[in-house]
């Protein structure tokens, strides 16, 4: 059984249709990434999986687990196994990230130790403040994969988990990816997956996807191979880059 | 001050009082006197177990193992006056009064005995109050607790308390005022602090009343040179009015004062809730913080003042409130005065509802509407004050957890 399927998919934001007709496929232990120029439709189509209230679904369904999750509400989707990083998380005044951290664990019954998972993202020290409050760019990144590790979703929806962030940062939210998608195990013994939106791809030398797929004006334009699709982009551009592997598949 | 001058300054108080005693409050919803009964009986058995379980709820330990002194009053009586640590006296206000007669000087200092009818009350209808006192030098690492409980339905319970911190003291105190479940009453508490030359007080205020209570505290703090204050105002449940705008006078150089509350009014409850401080040493700085929750038909004033009358001086006012149903009100009203030239006084205020974009945020991990929301609005009560006794600490997070699970 797929762990996501998602068929047909239409999504509108304040009124306007952003995608018309997603198709994608993801079997457990898969970690596939979203490429795709700004506004082409990667967060909206990671708020309609995880059931934002920003974004209205029109058509098509969301498959989790072999259940219809398309109209579920967000926190009943989550307690299934889905998880999200977001791109810009709000800031909760006055909730402690250690005490956030802990409800998430007991939540989810998960007994893990806290400081530890904190230090695989170097916020040891970050545990004793706000959730996001006065957190820089790469903070919020890591607090949200860190939360994430606590969690521990069956699929992981991380929404450009290495925009604005350097190239120190970088390697720490890569290997705290790794150990999320359990990608330091064999391939076949690999249970968890993940979407992960990325802008620029750079994350993509330090985490090992297995398929990547290009969003183009609300539809997935082409998927393949993470490095080769990347490669293309880098030379030519999200359109040239797409009619170029229109044109092979259609060799083929 | 001599004895003769002693009779004539209590005389001239009560002649004060006395003019005073139809005068309405200032500010807050005025209160009919005369529908309280000013006597109540002496209470047999003051030990129930209703006092012991409200005043738990209200921070009041009453096997006294972690409290360095204890005070219990049930009406207009004290039933408990007890003290375990060196350096300290704890007892009534009547029995404080008998025993020194220098008290004299301090009674009515802080506060103006004719400010309005309440503290008129105070002085012509005193029921009992407590004396607190922490010697020079003498440092008290565990809370001083005074438990003030209104048992009798139907009465005025005026009491008059003073905490006198001597020079380089260090006194921590909790007060827990509370009521049985179905109570009706006005409670007046006056109170009077003096902190002396590097003295520290840090003065917790737990209340848990109920929709039939009136309240009418009258603060007022006089800071020495360097001495340093911290008030807390905490509210478990509903009143029918409560009006209390503690002033602290920062005579002294250097002094310091942090006044915070925290009001989760809820029901029909009235709530008009401040702080003001009076920069008047050089150097002197202080901050008043307010937390406003609003649901219901409840309505928060949040005032705050805060007056520059020296150079060298700062302040900051900080306020913010949280809407939590359409039928509730806050209004905020934060006030800066400059009466010198150099003085550094700032304020941020906001009001709102709570913000979707957070409760979202919640759910995405995996808690359902009412635990997000609840999560938000423990969080947004809570207020870093620092120099607090952990103990303190974790007793004011136990009351601020009671009051977000109430809402």
């Amino acid at each position: 059984m797929p762990l996501l399927e998602i068929v047909d998919l239409h999504v509108e934001v304040e009124g306007k249709r952003v995608l018309r007709g997603v198709n994608l496929h993801i079997e457990p232990g898969e970690v596939h990434i979203l490429l795709g120029p700004n506004g082409s439709g990667k967060t909206t189509l990671i708020n309609a999986i995880i059931g934002s209230p920003k974004v209205k679904v029109v058509e098509g369904k969301i498959i989790f687990k072999g259940r219809d999750i398309t109209d579920a509400p967000m926190d009943e989707r989550v307690k299934m196994g889905l998880g999200v990083a977001f791109q810009h998380p709000p800031k909760i005044r006055g909730v402690k990230l250690r005490d956030l951290l802990q409800k998430i664990a007991s939540k989810f019954n998960r007994d893990v130790d806290v400081e530890k998972l904190a230090s695989v993202v170097k916020m040891e020290e970050y545990l004793s403040r706000d959730v996001n409050v006065g957190f820089s760019g790469g903070e919020l990144k890591r607090s949200e994969v860190l939360q994430l590790l606590v969690q521990s979703p069956d699929l992981a929806l991380l929404d450009e988990p290495d925009s604005g962030v350097d190239v120190e940062n970088l390697t720490v939210i890569a290997n705290a990816i790794n150990e999320l998608c359990e990608l330091n195990l064999k391939p076949s013994r690999r249970r968890k997956s993940a979407i992960m939106v990325t802008h620029l791809g750079y994350i993509l030398n330090y985490v090992k996807a297995d398929r990547a797929h290009v969003i183009l004006n609300g539809r997935i334009a082409c998927s393949g191979n993470p490095n080769e699709i990347l490669k293309q982009i880098m030379e030519h551009g999200f359109e040239r880059c797409v009619q170029c592997l229109q044109e092979r598949e259609l060799r083929r | 001050m001599p004895s003769g001058e002693r009779a004539k300054k209590i005389e001239s108080l009560k002649d004060r009082a006395r003019r005073a005693f139809e005068k309405p409050p200032s500010i807050g919803p005025d209160v009919d006197i005369s529908s309280f009964k000013f006597e109540a009986e002496k209470p047999k058995d003051w030990l129930t177990d209703e006092l012991v379980e409200r005043a738990e709820m209200v921070g009041i330990d009453l096997s006294e193992k972690t409290r360095a002194g204890t005070y219990v009053q049930l009406d207009h009586y004290a039933f408990l006056e007890k003290v375990s640590a060196g350096g300290l006296e704890v007892m009534s206000i009547s029995r404080a009064l008998e025993q020194y007669e220098w008290l004299v000087d301090y009674y009515w200092r802080a506060v103006e005995v004719d400010t309005d009818k309440f503290t008129a009350l105070a002085e012509l209808k005193k029921a009992e109050g407590y004396f607190i006192r922490a010697k020079r030098g003498a440092k008290i690492p565990f809370p001083v607790q005074a438990c003030l409980y209104l048992k009798t339905p139907k009465i005025a319970q005026n009491v008059h308390n003073i905490i006198i911190v001597e020079e380089g003291a260090e006194l921590h105190v909790i007060t827990g005022c509370t009521t049985p479940r179905a109570a009706e009453g006005l409670h007046v508490g006056v109170s009077e602090f003096y902190v002396k030359r590097g003295g520290t007080l840090t003065f917790t205020m737990i209340h848990g009343w109920t929709e039939g209570i009136d309240v009418r505290p009258r603060t007022g703090v006089i800071l020495e040179d360097e001495a340093s204050f911290v008030n807390i105002y905490v509210n478990l449940n509903p009143v029918k009015t409560y009006q209390a705008m503690p002033k602290v006078y920062l005579n002294g150089r250097e002094a310091k004062a942090n006044l915070t509350s925290i009001v989760a009014a809820s029901s029909q409850s009235y709530f008009d809730v401040g702080g003001a401080a009076y920069l008047r040493g050089e150097g002197s700085r202080a901050e008043v913080i307010s937390r406003s929750i609003a649901k219901d038909q409840a309505t928060v004033v949040a005032r705050g003042v805060v007056v520059g009358e020296v150079n060298g001086v700062k302040g900051h006012l900080e306020c913010r409130g949280m809407m939590l149903s359409p039928t509730a009100s806050i209004l905020a009203i934060p006030q800066l005065e400059a009466k010198a030239r150099d003085v550094d006084l700032s304020h941020e205020a906001a009001v709102g509802k709570i913000a979707e974009e957070e409760i979202y945020y919640l759910m995405s991990r995996g808690f359902d509407e009412d635990e997000a929301t609840s999560i938000i609005i423990r969080g947004f009560m809570d207020v870093d004050v620092k120099g607090l006794p952990p103990l303190l600490e974790a007793q004011i997070k136990k009351a601020l957890d009671i009051t977000a699970k109430s809402l």
